[in-house]
């Protein structure tokens, strides 16, 4: 059946993506000593620190070369170089994520033969210089998920290494939550897999109260597991809609290590999915913990399924998150009716339709390139129950009267946003609860008699 | 502590009472110094966003739209179009061939949707560089829809944000002189420089009505095109946070003649003597009673509860890095009045005269800070033992790290801190994050208590 697509707009209205450039800052920090560097203007590092440091509460130093007039005019770089030069000087990071923005893209810096001139001219200090990993990211095309990835497989590109196999596993997790990679990361050491997660903020955007400022933060994936990423034994990277060409194509074609793709683990298929290829890789059943928490998930999705069913949801935010989302609001019997992403893969419908399988008889409306003005126009029409995604949905909630579950990024409207787990049976089993506490607040809130059992 | 300062920043900043006062500053950022600044483009968008019946469009790729959305606490009374964020969302193609078609028609679409009483075009760095005409297209909108459409040069590189402040000002005094002045009182005033976070124009408002002063246009804060329109037909224009709006009042000085003052609603002393100057300005004797009357009546309020926090906050130590300095005088004054010690302060646009004027009322030993950064900032607060901080968002991060107290005094706090209601608030606000249990069990604290 086809659906009758909204009129398009050639203006956007309350985004439902980010800039190119944001994404790659925010994998630039999940490199253990790294710090993310803009050549750009000032402006750009600013607002992305703002935007980050607004979901995680944490400190987040993004460099910048500062351009000025006569630099955009004239060339970004001299003060490309300085800015390296003093970030070194200070920060004595052992990486520097470089990413361009659509300034210098546009003025047409040529940042590869500039950096060979920076190292040229450092002399003998060169030797000691940390590592420049450098993305192009201008954000006139694509999102912030496109500079995530696109700074992933630089940095597989510019690092990895081949030479003798070693007994390790690579594992590119996309854009989860800190909650999402510390899960993972007991998930690969519960199996025995000696895992290389890229990138892994789970540290360096979610870490202690400090006695002594860091200004780079401990954690991260470290530079010597990236090298040896040439050298896994296999490849596993999240995400239904991603690029042709990323971080796992690239080590496959190059150093020919398998590489299987697979969805974000979420609900209890896409887990399954996760689990299982885990088991074969370690040769080891999943461990019973796991079984446990499965079961467990099961129990609570029977206990509560009445609460869920046939409610209509509308989902937005990044490609990949929206298609984990979907996979698991059919399971529970939630009706998906609008998925929407601010990205334009090309590929969210497809992968929608495959998580769907036979679990819904029609598929919802889907959009790429959607923005809030969209959204909200289409909800009017199609009367959804409730909005999962993340916190800028809120003025259409409030507006619509319509409940929403707080999920991805960004949750600037409240805390723990970084803490909340999306990933594995875990991060569904509180997924479950909170969809259907909040419906069912809902139904209690809106009641005239206010049932003090469900 | 050397450690964290760039030589070429060393000139930024000043110990008072090491050496004859000299700072630099209204420079550049350093490249890769990781400075507080934003952009151009961001002090236009500051200035401009609290006008909230006319569109903001945002010209260029989606980042500068996307990161100003609704993201200042700046109120209405009535419409909230400037709570939306409009973006043309420039794509590769439009870099290429240019991006005034899509700006053409996505200012059509949005007015047509909108309604708006005008509408600003926000140029960003790309814009800059592709050369679209900016002007030319906002002309043609305007002739087509009848509203004003007005053109903000605010590229990111071209300048700091003190040039973007400039390029809001021109556009503002563009629509100043095309309304209709009849009946303004003569004792007018227009507020420039407030931007009504969490209602605090509307308390500022209604002070100068008690005083018998009719305020024709609240320009940066619920802020309304009409009454932009008919600013020019006030006699007096107050000017808060200097740095973003003299300028406008100056070309009005200029092109109208309406001379202006520079006051400040923080703290009571600069809320009391801005209410004050406005009185004598218009040397109306009445006037000057009734507001002697409405100081009065407001202190003897205040100042029994302001004792209660100054009793709990006498002797702690505050660090203040705000945008611009005239906010940071009127801090370093209020945190007097609750009996604690500003140790450092600093702004990211201050201009010299500023940074004198703060080392003038600052005690010996205060750290005076140019365009900073996290480096310096955590290290400043690690060297002064500071009890609480206050600054932004990007700020506060840094203290809370560190086992520091914090108080948003940004534009994305939902506290009114404004006038002698808001001295309250703010002497809350301190007490409620100085005196939190929290920070006892912080590493900074734990130390601390094992020396004991």
């Amino acid at each position: 059946m086809t659906k009758m697509l909204p009129p398009r707009y050639l203006s956007t209205t309350n985004a439902c993506k980010l800039c190119k450039p944001l994404g790659a800052c925010l994998a630039f920090r999940g490199i253990e000593g790294a710090i993310p560097f803009l050549h750009g203007s000032q402006g750009c590092a600013t607002y992305m620190r703002r935007y980050i440091i607004s979901h995680f509460n944490e400190p987040i130093d993004i460099a910048s070369s500062s351009l000025g007039e006569k630099n955009a005019i004239f060339g970004g770089g001299p003060n490309l170089k300085l800015g390296l030069t003093n970030v070194t000087a200070k920060y004595k990071p052992a990486l520097i994520g470089l990413a361009t923005t659509c300034l210098t893209e546009t003025i047409g810096d040529d940042v590869p033969t500039i950096l060979s001139e920076h190292r040229r001219e450092r002399g003998e200090n060169s030797a000691t210089d940390p590592l420049v990993v450098q993305v192009s990211t201008p954000s006139y095309s694509g999102t912030h998920m496109e500079g995530f990835h696109a700074a992933v497989l630089a940095t597989v590109e510019q690092l990895a290494q081949g030479g003798p196999k070693a007994d390790s596993l690579n594992l590119f997790s996309g854009f989860v939550s800190t909650a999402d990679l510390r899960y993972l990361k007991e998930v690969m050491a519960d199996f025995g897999l000696n895992a290389t997660i890229l990138p892994d903020y789970s540290e360096t955007l979610d870490g202690p109260a400090l006695l002594e400022y860091q200004l780079i933060p401990q954690g991260g994936t470290p530079i010597a597991a990236i090298r040896a990423m040439g050298r896994a034994q296999a490849t596993i990277e999240c995400g239904a809609t991603l690029p042709a060409k990323t971080g796992g194509t690239y080590l496959a074609e190059t150093f020919q290590v398998p590489n299987q793709r697979l969805g974000l683990p979420m609900g209890i298929r896409e887990s399954d999915r996760f689990f299982a290829a885990l088991e074969k890789l370690s040769g080891a059943p999943m461990p019973d913990k796991y079984g446990q928490t499965r079961g467990r998930l099961l129990d609570s999705l029977v206990d509560g399924h009445k609460y869920v069913f046939g409610k209509r949801a509308v989902v937005y935010g990044e490609e990949d998150l929206v298609v984990g989302l979907t996979a698991f609001l059919v399971e529970i019997g939630v009706q998906p009716v609008l998925c929407g992403s601010g990205g334009q893969s090309g590929r969210l419908k497809e992968a929608i339709r495959a998580v769907c399988g036979d679990l819904l008889q029609d598929l919802p409306e889907i959009h790429e390139g959607v923005d809030f003005f969209e959204i909200e126009e289409r909800a009017a029409q199609l009367r959804p129950d409730l909005l999962v995604g993340h916190s800028k949905g809120y003025a259409l909630s409030r507006k619509a009267g319509i409940p929403l579950v707080r999920v991805g990024f960004p949750i600037h409207d409240r805390l723990g946003g970084q803490r909340i787990l999306h990933l594995g049976y875990q991060g569904a089993q509180q997924l479950f609860d909170t969809i259907a506490n909040t419906l069912i607040a809902a139904k209690q809130d809106g009641s005239d008699v206010g049932y003090s059992y469900m | 502590m050397q450690a964290a300062i760039f030589e070429e920043r060393q000139n930024q900043i000043h110990r008072k009472g090491d050496k004859p006062f000299a700072i630099e500053c209204d420079k550049d950022s350093l490249a890769g110094a990781v400075s507080q600044r934003a952009c151009v483009f961001c002090g236009s968008r500051v200035v401009l966003y609290p006008i909230a019946d006319a569109l903001h469009l945002v010209h260029g790729p989606i980042g500068c739209a996307v990161y100003t959305w609704d993201i200042r606490g700046a109120l209405s009374s009535g419409p909230e179009l400037h709570r939306l964020s409009f973006s043309t969302d420039l794509q590769e193609t439009d870099v290429i061939f240019g991006g005034e078609k899509k700006l053409y028609a996505a200012l059509g679409e949005l007015i047509d949707r909108h309604q708006p009483k005008a509408a600003f075009v926000y140029s960003t760095c790309i814009v800059g560089i592709i050369g679209d005409d900016l002007e030319a297209v906002c002309k043609k909108v305007s002739a087509e829809k009848g509203i004003p459409v007005l053109p903000v040069q605010s590229e990111g590189f071209k300048g700091n944000k003190r040039a973007g402040y400039r390029a809001a000002c021109k556009a503002m005094n563009r629509l100043v002189g095309t309304g209709d002045t009849t009946g303004i009182s003569p004792y007018s005033l227009n507020i420039l420089g407030d931007f009504n976070l969490a209602g605090e124009i509307w308390l500022i408002r209604e002070y100068f009505n008690k005083m018998g002063v009719e305020v024709v246009a609240n320009i940066t804060g619920d802020g309304r095109i009409d009454d932009i329109k008919r600013a020019h037909g006030a006699a007096l224009n107050v000017v808060q946070c200097s740095g973003s709006t003299m300028e406008l009042a100056g070309m009005m000085e200029r092109d109208y003649g309406i001379p202006s003052l520079r006051v400040s609603y923080f703290g009571v002393e600069d809320m009391a003597e801005s209410l004050y100057a406005v009185a004598r300005f218009f040397k109306d004797p009445e006037m000057m009673r009734r507001t002697q009357e409405l100081v009065k009546e407001e202190l003897a309020t205040l100042l029994p509860e302001l004792a209660e926090y100054k009793k709990a906050l006498t002797g702690k130590k505050a660090a203040i890095y705000v945008g611009g300095a005239f906010k940071a005088f009127s801090l370093v004054k209020a945190f007097r009045l609750i009996g604690m010690d500003v140790v450092m302060v600093g702004s990211q646009t201050g201009t010299n005269a500023d940074y004198e004027e703060l080392q003038s009322i600052t005690d010996e030993g205060t750290i005076i800070v140019d365009d900073s950064n996290p480096l310096e900032l955590s290290a400043f607060l690690q060297e002064k033992e500071v009890d609480i901080f206050v600054g932004g968002v990007k700020e506060r991060p840094i203290a809370y790290k560190l086992g520091v107290a914090f108080c948003d005094h940004n534009h994305e706090r939902k506290e009114m801190l404004a006038g002698f209601a808001g001295m309250l608030n703010f002497a809350r606000e301190v007490y409620s994050s100085v005196m939190s249990p929290v920070w006892r069990f912080v590493p900074r604290k734990t130390k601390e208590n094992c020396h004991d």
